[in-house]
C-alpha cells in the first residue's frame, strides 16, 4: 500500500530496510548526486525548509524594509548608527530579496519540483492501473462487516451487483472470481492525489508568476490638480518604474484628466469629527483617437482602463500662487501641490521662481485649510476642509541650484545657498495670505498672490471652493495578474480536493457456504486521513443488500404468481 | 441611523457583552468543576485498589487509537498489540477514552451556560454592527468581539458532531481573556469606516480569517490535550511494563491530571486536531488570497511584505509545515502537535501584538 513515488520518509512509505553489508558503499559522483537529490526531495527536507522559511520571514517584520518602508529604514539608521550598518550587511533591510531568504525558498521549490514530478508520473500510472487483488482476510480491515445474502442469490450475482453499485458511486472496480468465492476490489478518491499535485504545481506557478510578473509591467506615479490633464507617456510621469522586460514605446498614449476631487468628512459623530469618509476622483479618460469617457477613481476602487489600473494614492490641496514682477509681468502662476503633514491637512509646499525677477526666488509655504492659533502663537489646522484657509510663505533669495543640471525635487528647497528674507531670525514677518489676497515680496522683488478659485457667485466668507485639490495617482500595468489569479484558484482547488476528498479502497467478497447460502463480507482501507470510512463501508453493505433484495423480488415475483 | 440611536444601541451592546462575559465565567467554572470531578472519579477507581495493570488493560485506546490511522508507524513501534485490538480499529474514534465518563451535571450546566453566553455575545456583536451601520469588525475591539464569537460558534457547531465538551474550560477561558482584553484595552467608540476599509473584501477577508482563527484555536487546544494524553499513556504503558517494580509511583505521576483518563486517546485527539486544522488551513489560504486581492485594489500591489502580510504568511507556512509533519515519518504525533501549538501562538501574536505594536499599512486597530 505504500505509494512508491512518495518520498521514502513519507509516513505511508515502507521504511527502508538497511541492506546488510553496504555500510559504506562507494559512491561515485553520480552516486553522490543521487544521494543528494534523494535528501533534497525527502519529506524531512521539505519540512525543514518550510520551517526555515517561516523563521527567516520573521526578521523582516521586526526591522523596517526598504521595499515597504524606506523612510523607516532611514530612521532606523539614524536611531541605531552602530547596529544598522551591521544589520545591513546581513541584508536585514531587504529580507525578502536577501540571498539567504531566496536560497531557502529556491531550495524549497527545487525540492518541490523534484518531489512532484515522479509523483505525477506515478499518479498517471495509478490512474490506469486496476485496483489491487482482494486481501485474503478482510476481517483485519476497517469497517469490516458481514451480511447474509438473500436466498437464491449466488456469489457471482451478488458480486455483479456490488460491482455495479460501487462503479455507480464513483469507484474504479476490479472483479476476482475463484471457485466458490467472488469479490470486487474498488478504489476511489484519485482526485485526492490529483488535487495534491495540482496544489504543489500551482504553487510553482504562483512563484514563477510573482518572480517574473513584475518584469513585464510598469508602475508610474503622477500628481494631478483638479482641471489638469495627463498623457500616458514616459515623460508625463513624476516617477516611473518599468519592469525589466517592459518596452517604453508600448505605452498607450491615452489622456487622463482630473475633473473634480471630492472629499466627504464626518460631521455628525463627534468621536470621529473630521475623519474623511469618502474620496472620489471624477476623471475623464480619452483613448487615443476615440471619444472621451467619464470615470471614477476611489480608494479601493481603481479604474481599469486601456490595459492599466489607476489607483488613488494620496490627495491634498494645491493653492494657486502667482508671482508678479514689479513691472507687472507674471513670472510664476501655478497650482502647487502641498504635501499634507497631518490629519487636518496642514500642508507643506515649495515654490521656485528661477527666472524673471531680480534674484532667484524660493518660498517654503504652509497651508492651513482651517487655520487656528495655538497658545504659543503657532499656526495649526484644526479641520481638514476649507473653513478658514490661510497660506504662510517664507521667502528665500539666491541660487536655487537649478542650473547645475543636477535633478532636484520639486518638493524640497535646498536653503544652503539661499538667503532667508522672512520669518525665523530675519525679524521680517512671514507672508500670510487668505484666498484672493496679495502681498509685497521683500527687497522690492514684486508681489505674490494667493488666487481665489471660487466661482464669482459664491457667498462672502464661503471658502469651500477657494483652493483646488490635487490627487496623486498610481498607474500600473501588470499583464501577469490573470495568471496569478488562475494559479491561486488552482491552489485553492488543489487544497480542497487534496485535503478533503477521501481516498479509500472498499472490498466486497461473497463466499458460498456448504448449505448453499452466501456469506457477504465488506471492508475498507483508508489511504490518508478518512474519518468517514467506516460509515461508508456500512453504507455500501446496506445498499448492496437492498439491491440484492429488490433484485431477488424482481426475479422471484413472476414465478410465485 | 441618527447618533442618539447609535449611542444607545452601542451601550446595549456593551451591556450584552459584559453579561456574556459574566455568563462565560460561570460556564468556565462549571467546566472546571467537571474536570475536577473527572479527576476525582479516576482517583476513586485508583483508590479502590484497581491495579495499575487493570488500568492499562482497560485502556484499549492505546493500540486502537494508534492503529486507527492506517499506516501509522506507531502501530509497529509499540509492542502493545497483544489484545484483540484489531477488531477495534473500526470502533468509533470519539469513544476510546481509557475510562469513559458520562456527561456530568456540571458539564451539562457548562454547555447550557455557554450557549446562553454565546447568544448574549451574538446580540452584543449584532447591536454593535447596527450601531456602526456596517459589519462589526473594523477595529481591534470589534474584531476581537467578532473573532471570539466565531471561535465560540465553531466550538458549538463542532460539539454537534464530536464530543469535545471537555475543551469547554479552554474555549470559555480563551474567549473570556480575549474579550476582557478587548473591552479594557481595545475599546473604541463607534466611528465610520475610513475609505481604505470601505470594501466588500473587509467583509470576506476578515470574516474568513476569524473563522480560520476559531478552527485553529480548537486545533491548538486538542494538540495540547494530545500532548498531555500522550504523556499519560506513555507513563501508564511504562507502569504496566514495570509490573514487578514500582508501578504505582509511575502511575501516580501519570495521574497528576487524572481527568485525562476520561478523554479520548492521544491519537484520536491528534486526528481530530488535524481535521480541524486542515479546514482552518484552507480558510487561512483563502484569507491570504482575499487579502492580496484587496491589497491590489486598495494599494495597487497584491503583496508588499507589510508586517501584517509577513505574519499571515508565516502562519500559513507553519501550518503547511504541520500538515507535512503529519505525513513525515518520525514527526507524526507529538512533534506535529507542537507545530499546531506554535501555529496558533503565531495567530494570537499576529492579532494581539502585530496589530498594536508593529508598524505597517494595516493600521486598523482604531487605537
Ligand atoms: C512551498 C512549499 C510547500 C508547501 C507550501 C506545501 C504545502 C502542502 C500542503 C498544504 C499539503 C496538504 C495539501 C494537499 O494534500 O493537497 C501538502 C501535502 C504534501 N506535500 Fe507539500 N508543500 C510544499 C512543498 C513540498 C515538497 C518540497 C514536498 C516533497 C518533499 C512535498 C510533499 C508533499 C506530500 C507528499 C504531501 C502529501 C501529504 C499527505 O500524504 O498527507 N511538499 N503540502
Amino acid at each position: 500500500m505504500a505509494a512508491l513515488s512518495r518520498p521514502s520518509d513519507h509516513i505511508d512509505s515502507r521504511p527502508q530496510t538497511p541492506q546488510a553489508g553496504v555500510v559504506q558503499p562507494k559512491l561515485g559522483l553520480s552516486g553522490w548526486l543521487r544521494w543528494f537529490w534523494r535528501q533534497l526531495t525527502s519529506m524531512r527536507t521539505a519540512l525543514f525548509l518550510l520551517l526555515m522559511l517561516a523563521i527567516a520571514a520573521v526578521p523582516g517584520s521586526l526591522v523596517p524594509q526598504r521595499s515597504s518602508d524606506p523612510n523607516g529604514v532611514t530612521q532606523y539608521f539614524a536611531d541605531n548608527p552602530d547596529l544598522a550598518p551591521a544589520l545591513d550587511k546581513l541584508q536585514a533591510f531587504d529580507v525578502y530579496t536577501s540571498a539567504w531568504f531566496s536560497s531557502i525558498y529556491l531550495l524549497l521549490f527545487i525540492s518541490l519540483i523534484g518531489c512532484v514530478i515522479p509523483r505525477t508520473k506515478h499518479h498517471f500510472q495509478a490512474l490506469r492501473a486496476k485496483p489491487p487483488t482482494t486481501p485474503a482476510r478482510l476481517a483485519r480491515l476497517s469497517g469490516f462487516t458481514t451480511r447474509d445474502a438473500p436466498a437464491q442469490t449466488d456469489a457471482a450475482t451478488a458480486i455483479t451487483h456490488a460491482r455495479t453499485l460501487l462503479k455507480s458511486s464513483g469507484y474504479r472496480v476490479a472483479r476476482f472470481d475463484s471457485a466458490g468465492e467472488s469479490s470486487v476490489s474498488a478504489e476511489r478518491g484519485y482526485l485526492r492525489e490529483t488535487g495534491n499535485l495540482i496544489f504543489h504545481g500551482a504553487l510553482v506557478g504562483v512563484l514563477v508568476t510573482v518572480g517574473f510578473g513584475g518584469g513585464y509591467g510598469f508602475s508610474g506615479q503622477r500628481v494631478l490638480v483638479e482641471g489638469q490633464t495627463f498623457v500616458n507617456t514616459l515623460l508625463a510621469y513624476d516617477s516611473f518604474n518599468p519592469g525589466r522586460f517592459f518596452d517604453d514605446t508600448t505605452l498607450d498614449p491615452y489622456t487622463l484628466s482630473l475633473d473634480d476631487f471630492a472629499v466627504a468628512y464626518e460631521q455628525q459623530n463627534l468621536q470621529a469629527y473630521g475623519q474623511p469618509i469618502d474620496f472620489t476622483a471624477d476623471v475623464t479618460v480619452t483613448p487615443k483617437g476615440e471619444g472621451a469617457e467619464p470615470g471614477v477613481v476611489k480608494v479601493n476602487g481603481p479604474l481599469r482602463t486601456n490595459g492599466t489600473s489607476i489607483y488613488l494614492l494620496g490627495n491634498g490641496y494645491a493653492p494657486t500662487i502667482t508671482v508678479t514682477a514689479p513691472d507687472g509681468t507674471v513670472v510664476f502662476s501655478d497650482s502647487v501641490p502641498f504635501l499634507p503633514q497631518d490629519a487636518n491637512l496642514t500642508s507643506l509646499g515649495i515654490v521656485k521662481v528661477p527666472d524673471g525677477l531680480a534674484e532667484q526666488l524660493g518660498m517654503i509655504g504652509f497651508f492651513y485649510p482651517t487655520q487656528d492659533k495655538a497658545a504659543s502663537g503657532a499656526n495649526f489646522s484644526s479641520y481638514p476642509d476649507l473653513e478658514y484657509p490661510l497660506l504662510t510663505l517664507n521667502v528665500y533669495t539666491g541660487d536655487l541650484g537649478l542650473d547645475g543640471g543636477v535633478p532636484t525635487s520639486v518638493y524640497a528647497l535646498v536653503t544652503d545657498t539661499l538667503t532667508r528674507q522672512t520669518g525665523g531670525a530675519t525679524g521680517v514677518a512671514s507672508i500670510e495670505l487668505k484666498p484672493g489676497e496679495s502681498a509685497e515680496l521683500p527687497n522690492d522683488l514684486g508681489t505674490v498672490s494667493f488666487v481665489d478659485n471660487a466661482p464669482a457667485a459664491s457667498a462672502a466668507g464661503d471658502f469651500t471652493q477657494s483652493v483646488p485639490r490635487f490627487a496623486s495617482f498610481d498607474i500600473h500595468h501588470d499583464p501577469t495578474q490573470v495568471w496569478l489569479i488562475s494559479f491561486s484558484a488552482l491552489v485553492l482547488f488543489g487544497l480542497f480536493t487534496g485535503l478533503l476528498v477521501p481516498r479509500r479502497r472498499v472490498w466486497v467478497k461473497a463466499t458460498a457456504r456448504a448449505d448453499g447460502t452466501v456469506h457477504l463480507e465488506y471492508a475498507g482501507l483508508a489511504r490518508g486521513d478518512d474519518p468517514a470510512l467506516e460509515a461508508a463501508v456500512t453504507a455500501v453493505a446496506d445498499r448492496h443488500l437492498k439491491l440484492l433484495k429488490t433484485h431477488q423480488l424482481a426475479v422471484t415475483t413472476p414465478e410465485s404468481t | 441611523m441618527n447618533l442618539t440611536d447609535s449611542a444607545l444601541l452601542n451601550s446595549y451592546s456593551l451591556y450584552a457583552l459584559y453579561s456574556a462575559m459574566a455568563v462565560y465565567a460561570l460556564a468556565f467554572i462549571a467546566f472546571a468543576v467537571d474536570l475536577a470531578r473527572r479527576s476525582s472519579a479516576v482517583g476513586a477507581i485508583e483508590a479502590g485498589e484497581v491495579a495499575a495493570v487493570t488500568f492499562s488493560e482497560a485502556d484499549p485506546a492505546l493500540p486502537a487509537g494508534a492503529a486507527a490511522s492506517a499506516g501509522s508507524t506507531r502501530t509497529l513501534e509499540r509492542p502493545v498489540l497483544k489484545r484483540p485490538v484489531l477488531s477495534r480499529i473500526s470502533a468509533r474514534m470519539d469513544n476510546d477514552a481509557a475510562l469513559p465518563y458520562g456527561r456530568s451535571s456540571s458539564l451539562r450546566v457548562g454547555v447550557a451556560l455557554t450557549v446562553l453566553a454565546w447568544a448574549l455575545h451574538l446580540a452584543a456583536t449584532v447591536m454593535r454592527g447596527f450601531a456602526a451601520d456596517r459589519v462589526p469588525w473594523a477595529n481591534m475591539y470589534e474584531f476581537a468581539m467578532t473573532g471570539t464569537l466565531l471561535i465560540m460558534t465553531v466550538f458549538l457547531i463542532v460539539l454537534i458532531r464530536s464530543d469535545l465538551r471537555f475543551l469547554g474550560t479552554f474555549v470559555t477561558g480563551l474567549v473570556l481573556v480575549l474579550l476582557g482584553v478587548a473591552a479594557l484595552q481595545f475599546y473604541v467608540e463607534v466611528a465610520p469606516l475610513p475609505p481604505a476599509l470601505q470594501s466588500a473584501w473587509l467583509v470576506i477577508h476578515v470574516f474568513v480569517a476569524s473563522l480560520g482563527t476559531g478552527l485553529f484555536a480548537l486545533g491548538f487546544a486538542l494538540s495540547i490535550v494530545q500532548l498531555l494524553q500522550f504523556r499519560r499513556e506513555s507513563n501508564v504503558f511504562a507502569a504496566s511494563e514495570a509490573d514487578a517494580g514500582e508501578p504505582r509511583s509511575a502511575l501516580a505521576s501519570a495521574l497528576r491530571l487524572r481527568f485525562l483518563a476520561t478523554l479520548p486517546s492521544s491519537s484520536t485527539l491528534e486526528n481530530l486536531s488535524y481535521r480541524i486544522n486542515i479546514i482552518g488551513f484552507i480558510l487561512w489560504t483563502f484569507t491570504l488570497m482575499a487579502g492580496s486581492i484587496w491589497a491590489e485594489q486598495a494599494w495597487g500591489r497584491y503583496w508588499g511584505w507589510d508586517t501584517k502580510e509577513v505574519w499571515t504568511f508565516i502562519i500559513w507556512v507553519i501550518y503547511a509545515g504541520y500538515i507535512h509533519a503529519r505525513a513525515t515519518r518520525g514527526w507524526r504525533g507529538s512533534r506535529s502537535a507542537w507545530l499546531s501549538i506554535i501555529g496558533f501562538t503565531a495567530v494570537m501574536f499576529n492579532f494581539g501584538i502585530v496589530n498594536v505594536f508593529f508598524k505597517g499599512l494595516h493600521a486598523y486597530s482604531g487605537l
